[in-house]
C-alpha cells in the first residue's frame, strides 16, 4: 500500500471522494454562489458561508462543468477547484 | 444603406444604454448582497453575461457610427476621446466610456490572474462609465425623436435608485451579528 499524499488518498477512503472545491475563508464574503451552483457538495452554515462536504459527510460530485462555473462565478474569488490526478 | 447605418448606430447605443444601466443595476446587488444564495447566483450570473452582450452591443453602436459617412467620426475617434469631426465633445464621452468598457471587460475576463485590489480598482471606474454614456446618450439623442432622450434619463433614475440602495444596503453579516446579540443566550 503507498502512503497517502494530497493527491492520492486510495489508502484513505475516509479523505477519498470526488473532486471537489476548497474555500479562501479569508476572501469568503458569504454570497452563497458555490451552495446553489453546487448543492451536492457545498451547504452554508447559519451564517451564509459556505461548507465543504467530503464524500464521508455526503457530499456528492457536481460535475466538472458546475465546479468551474461556481469558481468563476463567485463574487470574492475565494473558491478554488482542486485538482486531482 | 447610410440611412440605414446611422438607424442602426442610433438603435444600438440606446440599447447599450439599456443594458449598461442593467448591468450597474445587477453588480449593485451583487455588491449589496441579497440574502438568498438563489437569487444571488442568478444576479451575479447575469451581471457577467449581460455585460458581455453589451459589449457586443457596443461594437455594433461604433461600428456602424464610423462607417456611416453622414457625420464624420473615423477608427482614432473610436479609441481616442474628443477627436471626432462631429460634436467631438459629447461624442468624446462616449469614447471615454468605451475605453472603460474595454478596461473593465478585460480585467474581468482575467479576473483570476490579477490581485484582488488591481480588479477592484478597475472594476469601479464602472461607476464613471455609466454616467458618461448617459450624458453621451442625452446629449447625441438629438430632438425630433423624444425617445432617445427619455431612455437615458428613465435609466438615470433607474440606477440612481439602484446606487441609493447600494449605499444604503446593510450587509448580510451585520444583520446577523445583530441578531445573535439579541438572541436568548441559554
Amino acid at each position: 500500500m503507498t502512503a497517502s499524499s494530497p493527491t492520492d488518498r486510495r489508502d484513505r477512503p475516509a479523505l477519498a471522494g470526488h473532486p471537489t472545491v476548497r474555500v479562501d475563508r479569508v476572501a469568503c464574503t458569504g454570497h452563497g454562489v458555490c451552495a446553489s451552483l453546487l448543492p451536492g457538495s457545498v451547504r452554508l452554515d447559519e451564517w451564509g458561508y459556505p461548507v465543504v462536504l467530503t464524500a464521508a459527510e455526503g457530499g456528492v460530485d457536481d460535475g466538472e462543468s458546475a465546479r468551474a462555473a461556481a469558481v468563476r462565478l463567485c463574487p470574492a474569488m475565494a473558491l478554488y477547484a482542486e485538482r486531482r490526478s | 444603406m447610410n440611412e440605414l447605418l446611422w438607424f442602426v448606430s442610433r438603435a444600438t447605443g440606446t440599447a447599450s444604454i439599456v443594458l449598461l444601466t442593467a448591468v450597474l443595476v445587477l453588480g449593485a446587488l451583487t455588491a449589496g448582497r441579497r440574502s438568498r444564495a438563489l437569487s444571488q447566483t442568478v444576479v451575479v450570473g447575469l451581471h457577467r453575461s449581460l455585460a458581455l452582450g453589451t459589449s457586443a452591443f457596443l461594437l455594433a453602436h461604433i461600428g456602424t457610427a464610423v462607417l456611416e459617412t453622414y457625420v464624420s467620426i473615423d477608427w482614432v475617434s473610436a479609441f481616442v476621446p474628443f477627436t471626432a469631426g462631429y460634436q467631438p465633445l459629447w461624442v468624446g464621452l462616449g469614447t471615454l466610456a468605451f475605453d472603460i468598457v474595454l478596461a473593465v471587460v478585460a480585467t474581468s475576463l482575467l479576473r483570476h490572474r490579477l490581485s484582488r485590489r488591481a480588479w477592484k480598482a478597475v472594476h469601479l471606474t464602472a461607476f464613471a462609465l455609466w454616467p458618461l454614456a448617459l450624458v453621451h446618450g442625452y446629449a447625441m439623442g438629438t430632438a425630433n425623436e423624444p425617445l432617445l432622450r427619455l431612455v437615458p434619463v428613465a435609466c438615470a433614475v433607474v440606477g440612481g435608485l439602484a446606487l441609493t440602495w447600494r449605499a444604503v444596503a446593510r450587509h448580510a453579516d451585520q444583520d446577523r451579528r445583530q441578531a445573535i446579540l439579541t438572541q436568548e443566550w441559554s
